[in-house]
């Protein structure tokens, strides 16, 4: 599937198909001209992905073919061991999570899934938590700190699930928990923003040592539809909302929220999965080294520091 | 379900029905206050002298920072910190009007520099750290000032070794500074664990209306929880909800009351017995 604003590119694709087959009719060579176009495509490629508007990388981050949780198991760990359930009375597939091996190091590996078809999403809930699955999240991190295993968590959710359920249950309370709790943690904690890391229910598994964010993925306390819909009072505004919230990875670094941007594939990471795997995997692997010599009173101090000093004000 | 449960739990959800956007304090009529519930006809004296409670039905006025300081605390003892702290506008935040207009407003509305009052005092001789939220100041809503206030009365709390008390009163977030405030949640959690770690009495108060980045964080990690009678509390607004399950929603739905059903509170507290079941826990964990 291809975006709006990926549309030229379809077009110069085009023409270096056409070129292609002409050259190969009628006996001509052309692979000059070819590789000058496919030159020019790739540099008009890059010219339009480093700029794209918040409101385009928006699209990007959703994606429908946009690598999933499942996906990265596969693509950034083996020996991956799922542990279900939060031992009273669910196991919410909003969230997965159990113990697998990103290079030679074992983690705890946790994160929430979108599915990519209807049918994936009624499992998954669109990648929505309830409160069960943030006390499933709670549950692993514990046995992390319990046997000294490194976090790691990927997210990519809406927010967490507005339902009737989810209220009864403490929605609120089971994200504010994991925020505390998570904090107490003596062991490193690294979190991702792959795709859309929107409000609390992203933050309930991201009170991290290191945040880093994908090159297309954001990071925001409400969606930009939701923003819009209460500040302008008017949701297709949406793309205005996206650019005062200033949700991209750069202004993120910007306001020291993350502590890094993973780069992605051109054009978003659903065009080359592998690259994508191999870079994070590269970046995860790069930050859990970075951590490995520290006591867990440094881990521990480590993290409160950091999300001490955030914040704007004036005093 | 029998016929007398029916008219139980009808006469609870109507009791239970609130106005949407009841206006606070300094905002109802100056001598004479028509009840958002009952519609009764109250002489504004009375209303006060009643904790800004209906006489006739029991409604809780929505009250300001300044009010609730002022009926909670032992006359006298409450000593503010960090008022000092204001807001700025780091991402030059502008919708249908400027952040900056906004907080200027709200000042002059509420002769506050943001949503949350922090400071010392003492509840029936018994001395503890709080943080009391204005919901007249942008809804009560947490940007950066917010969380760092609440974080340094906590910070504060630990070095005094008292107990800390939160009265939340918010609409969540606060949009204008995005991810920023959303740190925010982050932060004040933080320093909860820390009043955990040096196991310190952590008690929320949650009064109407208390939703969003406040219900996930600080506003319900506390060791004991208490809503006021009434209080509307959610992480999820209503309209959010109805729209994405397309049901309408039971009348109760979100007041302490159902949440109470549901145990995720401690106690319902009525405002009048607020003081005193407050300093009795207090008493109770000094030993």
């Amino acid at each position: 599937m291809k975006l709006d604003f990926e549309k030229p590119i379809t077009k110069i694709e085009e023409k270096i198909e056409e070129l292609k087959k002409m050259s190969e009719e009628s006996g001509m060579d052309l692979s000059k001209e070819i590789e000058v176009f496919e030159q020019q495509s790739h540099e008009y490629k890059k010219e339009l992905y480093e700029n794209l508007k918040p409101s385009q990388k928006l699209q990007i981050a959703r994606h429908p073919n946009r690598p999933n949780f499942i996906d990265y198991i596969h693509l950034i760990t083996t020996d991956f061991v799922e542990m279900h359930g939060d031992r009273e009375g669910t196991d919410d597939r909003a969230i997965i999570g159990g113990v697998a091996k990103i290079g030679d190091t074992p983690v705890m590996l946790v994160g929430t899934v979108k599915g990519k078809s209807t049918k994936e999403n009624l499992v998954y809930n669109f990648g929505m938590p309830q409160p069960e699955g943030y006390r499933k999240a709670l549950r692993l991190f514990e046995h992390a700190n319990r046997f000294g295993l490194p976090i790691v968590t990927l997210i990519d959710t809406p927010g967490a699930y507005p339902g009737i359920k989810a209220e009864e249950h403490g929605q609120g309370i089971a994200i504010a928990v994991n925020l505390k709790e998570m904090a107490k943690l003596e062991v490193p904690v690294i979190a991702v923003i792959t795709g859309e890391g929107c409000s609390g229910g992203a933050l309930g598994l991201a009170v991290a040592n290191k945040v880093l964010v994908l090159e297309h993925a954001y990071y925001t306390v409400i969606s930009p539809e939701g923003c819009a819909s209460i500040l302008w009072r008017d949701a297709s505004k949406a793309a205005e909302a996206a650019e005062a919230l200033k949700i991209t990875g750069p202004d993120l670094l910007k306001y020291n929220i993350i502590d890094g941007i993973v780069k992605e594939p051109l054009g978003g990471a659903h065009y080359d999965y592998e690259a994508m795997g191999d870079e994070l995997k590269k970046e995860i692997l790069k930050a859990l080294n970075e951590y490995k010599n520290k006591t867990p009173q440094e881990l521990k101090k480590d993290r409160y520091n950091k999300f001490r000093r955030m914040g704007v004000f004036n005093s | 379900m029998t016929l007398k449960d029916w008219f139980e739990t009808r006469k609870e959800e109507q009791h239970a029905a609130r106005p949407i956007d009841p206006k606070i304090d300094d905002y109802i009529g100056k001598l004479w206050v028509k009840c958002f519930n009952c519609n009764a006809q109250l002489p504004r004296k009375e209303l006060e002298h009643h904790m800004m409670v209906c006489p006739e039905c029991g409604y809780h006025f929505r009250i300001n920072a300044r009010t609730r300081i002022r009926q909670l605390f032992d006359e006298g003892t409450f000593q503010e910190y960090f008022e000092n702290i204001a807001p700025s506008d780091p991402l030059d935040f502008v919708d249908t009007e400027s952040y900056t207009e906004r907080q200027q407003k709200a000042k002059e509305k509420t002769n506050l520099n943001d949503a949350v009052v922090t400071g010392t005092g003492k509840v029936e001789g018994e001395e503890i750290a709080c943080a009391i939220m204005d919901f007249e100041y942008m809804g009560g809503s947490m940007g950066s000032v917010v969380g760092e206030k609440v974080t340094r009365i906590m910070e504060l709390a630990i070095e005094k070794r008292l107990p800390v008390v939160t009265i939340t009163a918010s609409g969540g977030a606060r949009m204008q500074e995005s991810a920023l405030s959303l740190m925010q949640m982050a932060k004040t959690s933080c320093a909860v664990a820390r009043l955990n770690d040096e196991k310190i009495l952590y008690i929320n108060i949650l009064t109407d209306p208390t939703y969003g980045g406040v219900t996930a964080s600080f506003g319900t990690i506390g060791d004991i929880i208490i809503a006021e009678q009434g209080a509307r509390i959610g992480f999820a607004g209503r309209r959010v909800i109805e729209q994405t399950i397309r049901q309408k929603l039971p009348a109760d739905f979100q007041t302490a009351e159902y949440l109470m059903k549901h145990g995720q509170l401690d106690m319902i507290c009525k405002r009048s017995e607020l003081k005193e079941t407050l300093a009795k826990i207090l008493r109770l964990h000094k030993h």
